[in-house]
């Protein structure tokens, strides 16, 4: 990187809005490629039991699956109402 | 009951996206409650135009499949109160869109929506035609060159042919929307005119968008150009909506601007 580059990369134009919202969502599309299809299944099934309990909306639990070397790792994030 | 408004052109990448995300905020600014839907099914990208792709939970597959309600899925634009986004999924099942469960949801739309805007995807294959298949009118969006015309004609045949309208004998109403419009190579005469492009497709014309740096900033922010009111493409697209509900005004940037000494030393 020269330094003319260095400068370049702090300012906040619009290509850097750009770059910034395109690397957040290649990562998210990626993961999502990975993921295997019976999760959005599993995901409902998830929130059918959760509800018997608390009031939540299909938006209050995420349901994501990621690689780790050799372990797949199931992380269920649910948000309860305060 | 809602009208639905197809925006669709044969020819990838002339600006169908664009053009859906500038008229649906145009509309929604009218003060007319607006639904924008991203029928490209496998290439989402007008969340991206419209700055939502992080808020994106369910998307139109996952509604027509029963797997999220519309209101989980449409997510509200947060500069127009009146603008709601359903965004496509990215799904790689070609027939993930079908007849039945698209007209469901359009139907569910209609209740409560003024307009509903379709962006399809390019081509004339199985997403196109869903696209197209329940509109009222079609915004045809075509570049001056050939082989856009060219398609922008073939777009029109199925219009005219294979759209819910046609079928019910009577029939989509049509608007040409010129983009990219590059004055300069018009006038020189490198360019189709304005005039050439309505003599051939004989459809109404509803604007002329000037090929604009400014589309390219609108995108990489997520704005729609139409709320860049110092841009020629935001006018341009401004003055579009005022057409589309009825007023008659004088085609803007379509001469090329005489450009002063320092611009031509400069610009
Ligand atoms: N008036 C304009 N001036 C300059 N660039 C433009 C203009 N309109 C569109 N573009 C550019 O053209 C490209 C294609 O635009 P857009 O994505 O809207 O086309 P599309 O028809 O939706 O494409 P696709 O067929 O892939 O869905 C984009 O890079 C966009 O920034
Ligand atoms: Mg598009």
């Amino acid at each position: 990187m020269s330094i003319f580059d260095r400068f370049r990369v702090k300012e906040n134009t619009s290509a850097n809005i750009a770059r910034e919202r395109l690397q957040i969502v290649v990562a998210h599309q990626r993961n999502k490629d990975k993921q295997p299809s019976y999760l959005p299944q599993l995901q409902r099934e998830i929130l059918a039991v959760i509800k018997k309990f608390v009031d939540v909306d299909m938006d209050d639990v995420a349901v994501d699956i990621s690689q780790e070397n050799m372990t797949s790792i199931l992380e269920v994030n649910v948000t309860l109402p305060s | 009951m809602a009208k639905i408004i197809v925006v669709t052109s044969g020819k990838g990448g002339v600006g169908k996206t664009t053009t859906s995300a500038a008229i649906s905020m145009g509309l929604a600014l009218s003060g007319k409650k607006t639904v924008v839907i991203d029928f490209d099914i496998g290439l989402r990208n007008l969340d991206l135009i419209m700055d939502c792709e992080r808020r994106v939970v369910f998307d139109f597959v996952n509604v027509i499949q029963g797997d999220a309600s519309l209101n989980q899925a449409l997510i509200k634009d947060k500069r127009c109160e009146k603008l709601f986004i359903l965004p496509a999924s990215q799904t790689r099942d070609k027939d993930a869109l079908t007849k039945e469960g698209v007209e469901k949801i359009l139907n569910e739309l209609s209740e409560t929506f003024d307009y509903i805007i379709c962006d399809s995807p390019a081509g004339i294959e199985h997403g196109a035609q869903m696209a197209l298949y329940f509109a009222d009118e079609a915004i045809v969006v075509t570049n001056p060159e050939v082989s856009s015309v060219r398609d922008s004609d073939r777009i029109l045949g199925i219009l005219q042919s294979k759209s819910r309208r046609a079928e019910q004998g009577s029939s989509v109403k049509e608007h040409l929307l010129i983009t990219r419009y590059d004055t300069a190579r018009a006038a020189k005469g490198e360019m189709l005119s304005v005039t050439d492009i309505v003599d051939i497709l004989a459809v109404p014309l509803l604007g002329v968008i000037p090929e604009s740096s400014s589309v390219l900033t609108a995108s990489n922010q997520g704005t729609p150009v139409i709320l860049d009111l110092k841009s020629n493409a935001g006018q341009a697209y401004a003055d579009a909506i005022r057409r589309f509900e009825g007023e008659d005004l004088e085609m803007r940037f379509i001469k090329p601007v005489k450009k002063g000494i320092l611009s031509r030393v400069f610009g």
